[in-house]
Parts: C-alpha cells; structure tokens; sequence
C-alpha cells in the first residue's frame, strides 16, 4: 500500500535533493569539491551508512530518491562509490571509514600480510577519491592516495574510470578478512546504485526534451505541438517511467529485505536490466527530439544522454542481468516462472 | 540551466511509488492457485491466450463466485465481499497469468461493480450487484460505434425521453460477448450536439440486451470466432430508473469506467501463457537463450511493480490517469514482445488446430495480437493523453 508518513518524507527528501544537485549543475569536468562539501554538510554523502561510520541511517528507498536526482542533474561526485560501496565495505570489514569522497572496485590483489601489489582498471574517481577500497578474493583492503600510481581514464560521460597502480606496504588497520557474502552484495549494491542513477538520468533528459519542445519554434509554431514529436516524448516517459518504476520497486525490495534475500537479487537484477535498456531508447529521443544543437558540445543535453549510454554498460549490462535472470527463469521451469515474478513461491 | 531545473520540477510523477500487497494476500493467492491447480488437474479446461476475451465458461465464472472472488470490492449488504482493489488484483492476475477462462464475468467484474457503486441508484445496485457477485449476471460494454471509436464522443445513438423513459435508436458495434450478456451500459446523445462542448449532452443507460427492439448480430474476428457484436437499437424503451447515474454527465461518467479498465494486469498478461509454454519448449529442445528470455522476464515483473502501484494510488483515492495511460501502452506492446521473442528462438510453426500447448498458444497469440493495442483506447490515443500530461497539448 502506498504509505502515506513515507510518502512525505520522501518528498522532503526529494526537495532536498533537488535544491543540492540543481545548484551544482553545470556543464564541467572532474571532481565537483563543492558539490561535494554540501553533501557532506547535509549528511547526503553517506545517507545509508550506521551512524557510527558517520552516516545518516537513511533506507536504500532514501537513497534511491537522492542518486536519482543526482542522476538527472549529471553530479560530478562518488556517491554510489563512497555512501553504497566503500563505506559499507569497510564497516562490515571493520576497518574504520575515512573522511572525505571514497571509491570501491573489485579487483585482483596480490595480498600478503600487509604487502600488497596489483594494477586496479576502471576505478570510478580514483583520482579524486582519499580512500580506494578494494575487494580481493579474500580480502578488503583500504588504500590511501599515497600508495597509488593513477593513469586518467574515463567512460562515456568523461568521468573518471582511472586505472590505479599499487605496490608497497599498507598500515595492519587497513586490511580485513572478506565477509562471507561480501563479494556478492557488493555487486548487487553497485547495480542498485548505476539503476537508480540511470532512473535519474533518463528523467533528465526527458525533462529537457519536453522543454525544448516547448520553446523551438519550426513551421510556425513550438515542434511539440506536433503529433509526431508528442508520440515520441510520450514513448519516452513510458520508458522513463517504466525505469523510474522499476528503480524504485528494487529499493522497496531491498529497504525490506535486505540485498541478500531472494526477491531482493531478483528486483535489483530486473532493474539494472530495465533502467539500461531504458537509457538507449530515451537518449535516441532526447536527441532527435533536439536536433543538430543537442549534439554539439556546447549544449547541456550531452550531459545526461552519455551519463545513459556509459551507465548502462558500467556494474552489469541489461544483456548480463538479464542472462541471469533468464537462467533463473529456466531452472525454475513453466511452473516456477510467475511464482518467480511475483515473488509468492 | 535553471530552466531545466524548472522543467524537471514541474514534469508531473510518471509513476506513483511502489504498492506492496498487503500479508494477507499471499494466503489468498494460495488458495487461488490450489483451485486452479485443482481445475487443471480435473481437465476442465485448457490455458489460452487472451482468455479476457475470448474464454467464455459460465461453469467456470460461476465457482468464482461461490468461492467470493468475484465482486470482491462491492460491499457485502450488495452481496460482495468488501474486498480492497488490491485483493481482487491477486484474483485476477493468477487467474490471467493461468489462462483461465475469465470472459463470462471479465466486464461485470472489473468495471460494472464499480460504476453502480460509484453512480448507480440503491434499485440498480440491488437488482445486478448480488448476481454480479455470484458470476451469474453478465455485462458488456455499450460505447463504440461505427462512426465513433477513438473520438467517443461523437456516439450517434440518439436517446429521446419519452413518457416514464427513454427512446433509444442507434447502432452500437464491437460490443465483445454481448450475444451472452444480460446488459450493457449503453452511451448515447440525449442533448443535441453542441460543437462548443462536443462532451456536454451525453448520457449512459443500462440497457437490458433482451429488450424489445434491440438487435445483436454477429460480427466474425478474423478467425471468424464470434466475440465481436453489432448491438442494433431500434427505438428502445429505457424506464427511468435504468438511466445510469445523470442525464447529460455521460461523459464524466464513462471517463471514469473507463478509469478501471486501463492498467489492470489483463494490459499485459494477455499472452503470458505462450510464455509460460516457451519455457516449457526451451527446455525441451535444450536451447539456453537466457538474455532474451530474461529480458522478457524483467519487463514483465516491471510492468507487474507500475500496474500495481497504479492500483495502489487508486485505492488512496487517486486518479494517476497519466501513469494508467502508460501502462496500458508498455503493457500492450510487451504482449506483442512476448510473440516476437517466442518466434526468434523456437522454430515450432504456431498451429490454430493443435489442442493446446506452445503451437495452439503461439497460433492465438498471433491471430489475437491485433486487438491488444486497439482496445480500451488505441496505444496512439493514449500517447496524446501522455503527451497531455507532459503539458505538450
Ligand atoms: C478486441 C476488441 C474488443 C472491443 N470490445 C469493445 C466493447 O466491448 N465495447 C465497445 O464499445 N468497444 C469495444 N471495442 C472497440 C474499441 O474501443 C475501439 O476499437 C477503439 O476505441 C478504437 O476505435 P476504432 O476501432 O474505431 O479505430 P479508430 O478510432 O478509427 O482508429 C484507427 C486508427 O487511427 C488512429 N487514430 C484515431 N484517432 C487518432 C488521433 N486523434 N491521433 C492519432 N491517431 C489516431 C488510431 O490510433 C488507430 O490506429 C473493442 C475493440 C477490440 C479490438
């Protein structure tokens, strides 16, 4: 049922989240430090962490309201990274969580003792982050910037995706057993993070093609007084609101049972899947919604179309979660499948 | 910049947040799925496609009553069960997602119950609700025309007051199942046309099909199956207090029936049998084309997450037309998808012949396709009432 009390407070949250990302729009590249303090400030940069790992406490349906505006406003900042990944990681490791913007990857390390050595490819924000943590096949292990050669890379939307260096010594407080599990939430909490991101994103850009539709004028009047361009933007909101759905109906799941509970994995794969088949099909009508200007550089549009085309490649593509959810789908046969949809075994 | 911002702010929710069905409702679906388990097992019938419209078991629609599944929303001094909209949408979605024959009762159930709470007289509700109930009175509904489809409001039916009532003449067309039915709700002119307000002078009847004067006729789907009726009126008496709610609010009216009829899980089940039945057939063969089949998978369970919170919010009192609209579209498409992706990875030629099983399912799934996206208002029309919520139009 929808919740009323709930309801509300979301729509605070919303506003809030809102206000945050709307000021900090802009069309820049790199690490938005500013941006980044006023998270901090808010108690947004680490919404879902205990409050003894300097979190907020908030519900992953919380956290599925603040990254979706993150999304739709194109925030240069970690927050998946540091709030979703890091931060988790390191507390249910027991290694104590550092100040500042963190980032996580799972990776091969050569760890032994505290003698540590691999290279790290595709790290989001490496640069920029003052802790990458990194998930090994038995260990957590934390390093500071100090310890790591970082070599700019970057995917479709020019965010960092970095490849980090490292060799030497790491302090004993900085390595941890890998929790049982850990390995599996972990890619769980990613595609949750990339899913709600991309909800936002696609809701961006929407919003900026119903506008220009408003205000370019062909033919003697605004294009979206033409049927044509309206059952285009109306087959993008159904997209939009279809990812927007899924997106949500994943952080339900996982608000009430966690990311290890069966429905959980089967809502958070369906939403990944969802959100990025979702992206290609608003982008393509973002863009031809836009004409030529949409397509150059100097228009905002870009921010939010390669945000779609990078993020629904990044922590799982729709072809891979759905390839899991098909396997699934199969092994629990014709009689298994709609218990399998609507999650009543 | 900030211009987006403001646009982004005042894009209206596109989907309300997501509903969780109730505890209870998962001792209700069990018991559900043991009838029909029970039902299947007994042969007394076999899963089809698009079973909404097509299968008609009154055997079958009348156990529904007697086990309370039907009516469930209409108050029990009405004989119904004072059931949330959340506990009949358990019911049916089983009942779809099974392919069992739900015709007989699919418009009485879903829209009439409502409407004659909503805008019928205590007579009216205490003359159909109890039978309703019972799956023993059967409804269908009275809005298309020849010359009005897509554009309702140019229905031609004239209905004239006459001593004690109304005269109707006119000629009603796709009318599913009204050569069982005992009525329909008829939607008719009383007010001359006015071309300022083209919604104003309409109103709606409740039109028993065996009166005097009134005509069905076949029209054959192109399997030449009959659903499809041409219902002709030639100067029917409707007494007075078979008018349905106001003279003259026709169209307030119809446009809330119409309300109940767009994002149930019939505008996405429709083919889900001939998926159940792929698995079936890829497992056969030992074929593991797991991204296309999970794709189908992820959309559908998508739909399922909108289609409910829709039924959510109207259950708070909401009116999420735009939401609705939306998932009637993706959900019409989906069941079209289902077909699509059936026929990419099996090779199995659909066969209308066949009894049942992945050829009987494929062949009316394909011969069925057609009417998905035109029904309850055409995937175009509703695009123009998304388009509308955009503030484009
Ligand atoms: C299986 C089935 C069962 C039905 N059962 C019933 C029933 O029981 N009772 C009943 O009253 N009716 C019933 N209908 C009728 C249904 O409501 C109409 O088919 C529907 O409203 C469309 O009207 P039409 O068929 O006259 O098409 P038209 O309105 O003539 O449309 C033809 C095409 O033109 C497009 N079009 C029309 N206007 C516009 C516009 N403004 N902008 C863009 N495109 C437009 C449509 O989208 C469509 O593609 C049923 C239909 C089907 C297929």
């Amino acid at each position: 049922m929808n919740d009323p009390v709930n309801d509300s407070v979301n729509a605070e949250l919303q506003e809030l989240a809102e206000s945050v990302f709307a000021d900090a729009r802009g069309a820049g590249t790199g690490f938005d430090a500013e941006l980044w303090k006023t998270l901090d400030d808010t108690g947004l940069a680490r919404l879902t962490l205990p409050g003894d790992a300097g979190g907020s406490e908030g519900t992953f349906s919380d956290a599925a309201v603040v990254l979706a505006a993150a999304g739709a406003h194109a925030a240069r900042v970690p927050l998946v990274e540091t709030d979703l990944l890091a931060g988790w990681l390191l507390h249910s490791a027991g290694i104590a969580v550092p100040a500042g913007p963190l980032t996580a990857v799972a990776g091969e390390l050569e760890v032994a003792g505290t003698g540590v050595r691999g290279e790290l490819r595709r790290v989001p924000w490496a640069r920029a982050a003052a802790g990458v943590v990194v998930l090994t096949a038995g260990h957590v292990v934390l390093l500071g910037p100090e310890r790591l050669t970082v070599t700019d890379g970057a995917n479709l939307a020019e965010e960092p995706r970095d490849t980090a260096v490292v060799q030497g010594e790491v302090a004993p407080t900085a390595v941890a057993a890998l929790p049982g599990g850990a390995a599996e939430e972990f890619r769980l909490r990613a595609a949750f993070g990339r899913a709600q991101l991309l909800a936002g994103a696609a809701r961006g850009a929407l919003a900026a093609s119903v506008r220009y539709a408003g205000e370019r004028v062909q033919f003697g009047r605004p294009i979206g007084r033409f049927q044509a361009v309206q059952q285009q933007l109306a087959l993008a909101a159904a997209e939009v609101a279809s990812a927007s759905a899924a997106a949500s109906a994943a952080a339900a799941a996982v608000t009430a049972g966690g990311f290890t509970a069966a429905a959980s994995r089967f809502a958070v794969a369906a939403a990944k899947a969802r959100t990025g088949e979702a992206a290609g099909a608003v982008a393509r009508i973002a863009h031809q919604v836009h004409g030529a200007i949409g397509f150059t550089r100097e228009h905002d549009l870009r921010l939010t179309t390669t945000r779609l085309w990078a993020w629904r490649d990044e922590d799982g593509s729709d072809a891979e979660w759905n390839a899991e959810i098909g396997a699934a789908a199969l092994a629990a046969g014709p009689d298994g499948l709609w218990p399998m949809v609507t999650g009543s075994p | 910049m900030e211009a987006v911002t403001e646009t982004m702010v005042r894009l209206p929710a596109l989907v309300p947040p997501p509903t969780d069905l109730p505890p209870r409702a998962a001792a209700l679906r069990g018991e559900v799925r043991a009838f029909l388990a029970q039902e299947r097992a007994a042969g007394a019938w076999t899963p089809r496609a698009d079973v909404w419209l097509s299968g008609w078991d009154e055997r079958f629609t009348r156990e529904l009553g007697s086990r309370g599944w039907l009516g469930m929303t209409i108050p029990v001094e009405y004989g119904g069960h004072g059931a949330s909209p959340l506990d009949r949408y358990v019911v049916t979605e089983e009942l779809l997602a099974a392919g069992a024959p739900v015709a007989a009762h699919w418009v009485a159930d879903r829209q009439i119950g409502p409407t004659l709470m909503r805008f019928g007289t205590e007579a009216q509700r205490q003359r159909f609700l109890p039978g309703i109930a019972k799956g023993e009175v059967y409804f269908g509904i009275g809005m298309s025309e020849p010359d009005a489809g897509s554009d309702l409001a140019a229905v031609r039916t004239r209905a004239v007051q006459v001593s004690g009532g109304w005269e109707l003449t006119g000629t009603k067309v796709w009318t599913s199942g009204a050569h069982h039915a005992h009525a329909f709700f008829a939607l008719a002119r009383s007010a001359p046309r006015d071309e300022q307000n083209r919604h104003a002078g309409l109103s709606q009847f409740i039109v028993e099909l065996d009166s005097p004067g009134v005509q069905i006729r076949p029209i054959p789907l192109l399997t030449g199956a009959h659903h499809f009726n041409e219902v002709v009126f030639d100067g029917v008496f409707v007494p007075d207090d078979m008018v349905l709610g106001e003279i003259g609010a026709g169209w307030r009216q119809v446009t809330s029936e119409l309300a109940f009829e767009r994002s149930g899980p019939e505008r996405f089940l429709s083919t889900f049998p001939l998926l159940t039945a792929l698995v079936g057939e890829l497992l056969a063969n030992g074929s593991t084309p797991h991204r296309e089949l999970g794709g189908l998978v992820s959309r559908l369970w998508t739909l399922r997450r909108m289609s409910l919170a829709v039924a959510g919010s109207l259950e708070s009192g909401e009116a999420p037309e735009l939401a609705a609209a939306v998932v009637k579209d993706l959900g019409t498409r989906y069941e079209n998808e289902v077909i699509d992706v059936a026929r990419l990875l099996v090779a199995t030629p659909p066969d209308p012949g066949a009894e049942g099983g992945y050829a009987r399912l494929l062949a009316d799934a394909v011969l069925h396709a057609p009417g998905f996206t035109l029904r309850g208002g055409t995937n175009e029309v509703l695009r123009g009432i998304v388009a509308r919520g955009l503030g484009l139009r």
